[in-house]
């Protein structure tokens, strides 16, 4: 199947986007993701041709054979432009990789035969919608299934993405491994391969400069924060996703509570405590860079990704703490997916080149905010 | 403790091994950032790998009998090298993990703060109703010894739980224990083991 009309277009609203979760001042959203391994076939990176297109197959009859609470479109990245492959990845849907095609560099000593092309068999099923379900298929893993949700709901999103594995568990046969659990291609992932993150929007502790303290901590406690776009990504408009490492030793309970009950909830209370402060003892420069925000993107005529996502960000700020009224975080949030390149060229319906790009940002940027908050 | 350049609190610490001697360095945010000390966090996971790789244990070569003299320099499933492994940090299909487990076991533990065996969910179709005993269900359950090697971990994480007053964390596990136990994928419990809280 095509991609066509059968995936939601750009200005559906996906849920994690609508701000309506739970702590949703400070938490965008919340993903789980479990990476399996078929029993019987190499891994993705060591498989040929053939067996990835076998294992395709056989993920694909089985995981549209599966019911999900909304139905599954199902997507061949090998036979899709590169613009919807990045269209998947601004959406959060697919991995940079997954979108490549290549989950490694070509290194000496690797077989040319399993080194990867945009052209390996490789695809996605996502459920539409809503989008909160995606399952990869041949990506560094055979699969790597995930479940996303607006505000803080880890436990909802993993109680999901367990029963869509237990589903799919029933269809195939993974290889798992006594000791190590659920086998992968990577060994950091090994056991639970379970991946729970948190996307945190931390513009108050940037400000009072404490946003350093925190990624230390965080890096302390294994945990990994990440840019926006996950991995090798920086963090766009102050947002952090912060992850667990380890996967091995500790039950998929234990993962949870650690960042659901203990870890989280410090972190939005010290952007909290951060954001109170600010709004006590520096009310003149909060409020300017709110407005100012506002300014900008309401008069701006050129406007390039980053600069949009920054002041994105403090719009958002000034949106939570009540300063900008007459702007909902919907919008906001909503916007700093439409800003991205290959969003924005869907948008317009057009190939632009950067230059144009960044006009037609700030053109729709504008027609999003007139006349509000003003 | 004070930065070693000015009064400021140190909050950077780096500590670095060259020709056999541990520099250590404390420093605050201010000095570190003009002495050239990263204070980025870095992914102590990615480290922890890339360290083993370039690190191989030594424990155990010299010994006769060892593990060591078991290990292995290809997989005969997928025909990956130890080698190739090294090269990217990848595995080539499922065997790996048998064929280097004595290669790799030092390393995943290190990635994964110091386990060694997986607590957890496991295939509930694999069991099927299984006699846990059988050679089928040994084949994905692990032998006695790995299923007591299970429980002991899950026990203790319990007993952390309780004794830092995380009831709700507790309640979770300890479903867990019975889920599995349920299952047959725990042994059952031994006298003077007995469940805390």
């Amino acid at each position: 199947m095509s991609m066509g009309s059968s995936l939601p277009s750009y200005e559906t609203q996906t849920e994690w986007l609508r701000g309506t979760g739970a702590e949703s001042d400070v938490v965008m959203s919340s993903r789980v993701r479990v990476a399996r391994n078929l029993a019987g076939f190499p891994f993705v990176a060591r498989a040929s041709h053939a067996e990835r297109q076998r294992v395709l197959e056989t993920c694909r009859t089985r995981i549209l054979a599966f019911g999900t609470r909304e139905p599954l479109v199902w997507v061949n990245l090998h036979e899709c432009a590169q613009a919807e492959r990045t269209l998947l990845v601004e959406r959060h849907l697919i991995s940079k990789q997954h979108a490549k095609g290549k989950p490694q560099p070509e290194k000496a000593g690797i077989p040319k035969a399993a080194t990867r092309t945009v052209d390996d068999p490789r695809g996605v099923a996502i459920e539409v919608p809503g989008e909160r379900v995606s399952i990869m298929v041949n990506e560094e893993d055979h699969l790597r299934m995930q479940v996303i949700r607006g505000g803080l709901a880890l436990a909802e999103a993993w109680n999901e993405i367990d029963q869509i594995d237990d589903g799919l568990e029933a269809r195939l046969e993974y290889a798992f491994s006594p000791r190590f659990g659920y086998v992968t291609a990577c060994p950091t992932n090994v056991g639970t391969g379970v991946r729970m993150s948190v996307m945190l929007h931390l513009p108050g502790l940037k400000l009072t400069g404490e946003i350093e303290k925190v990624k230390r901590a965080a890096a302390d406690m294994n945990l990994a924060v990440r840019g926006f776009y996950g991995e090798g990504s920086d963090a766009a408009g102050d947002f952090y996703q912060v992850s667990n490492q380890t996967t091995l030793g500790k039950a998929e309970s234990v993962i949870l509570h650690e960042l659901q009950n203990e870890i989280i909830p410090r972190v939005i209370e010290y952007e909290r405590a951060a954001r109170r402060m600010l709004a006590t003892k520096r009310r003149a420069s909060l409020e300017d860079q709110a407005f100012r925000a506002l300014g900008v993107l309401t008069h701006a005529r050129l406007l390039a990704t980053d600069e949009a996502m920054q002041t994105l960000s403090h719009l958002r700020l000034g949106v939570v703490m009540g300063i900008i009224q007459g702007v909902d975080v919907a919008t906001v949030n909503h916007l700093m997916l439409l800003v991205q390149p290959a969003h924005l060229q869907r948008v317009l319906n057009t190939e632009m080149d950067q230059d144009q790009r960044r006009a037609a940002r700030a053109t729709l940027i504008r027609s999003r905010l007139a006349f509000k908050g003003c | 403790m004070k930065c070693d350049h000015c009064e400021n609190e140190a909050t950077v610490h780096e500590v670095t091994r060259k020709n056999g001697v541990t520099i250590e360095k404390h420093l605050c945010e201010k000095c570190a950032v003009s002495g050239g000390v990263s204070i980025e966090p870095t992914s102590p996971l990615a480290e922890a790998v890339q360290f083993a790789l370039n690190n191989p244990p030594v424990i155990a070569t010299s010994v006769s009998g060892s593990p060591a003299a078991e290990k292995v320099s290809s997989c005969p499933s997928c025909g990956l090298t130890f080698s190739e492994f090294k090269a990217t940090g990848h595995l080539g299909c499922p065997n790996c993990y048998k064929v280097f487990e004595l290669q790799i076991a030092p390393l995943i533990e290190r990635a994964h703060e110091g386990a060694t065996h997986h607590v957890g969910k496991v295939p509930k179709r694999l069991l099927g109703g299984a006699n846990v005993e059988s050679q089928e269900a040994q084949s994905v359950l692990g032998d006695l010894e790995e299923r007591n090697q299970r429980r002991i971990t899950l026990r203790k994480q319990l007993e952390d739980a309780v004794r830092g007053e995380q009831y709700e964390l507790a309640a979770k596990l300890r479903d867990q224990i019975a889920k599995l136990s349920g299952l047959g994928v725990l042994p059952p419990d031994q006298p003077g083991l007995a469940a805390q809280g």
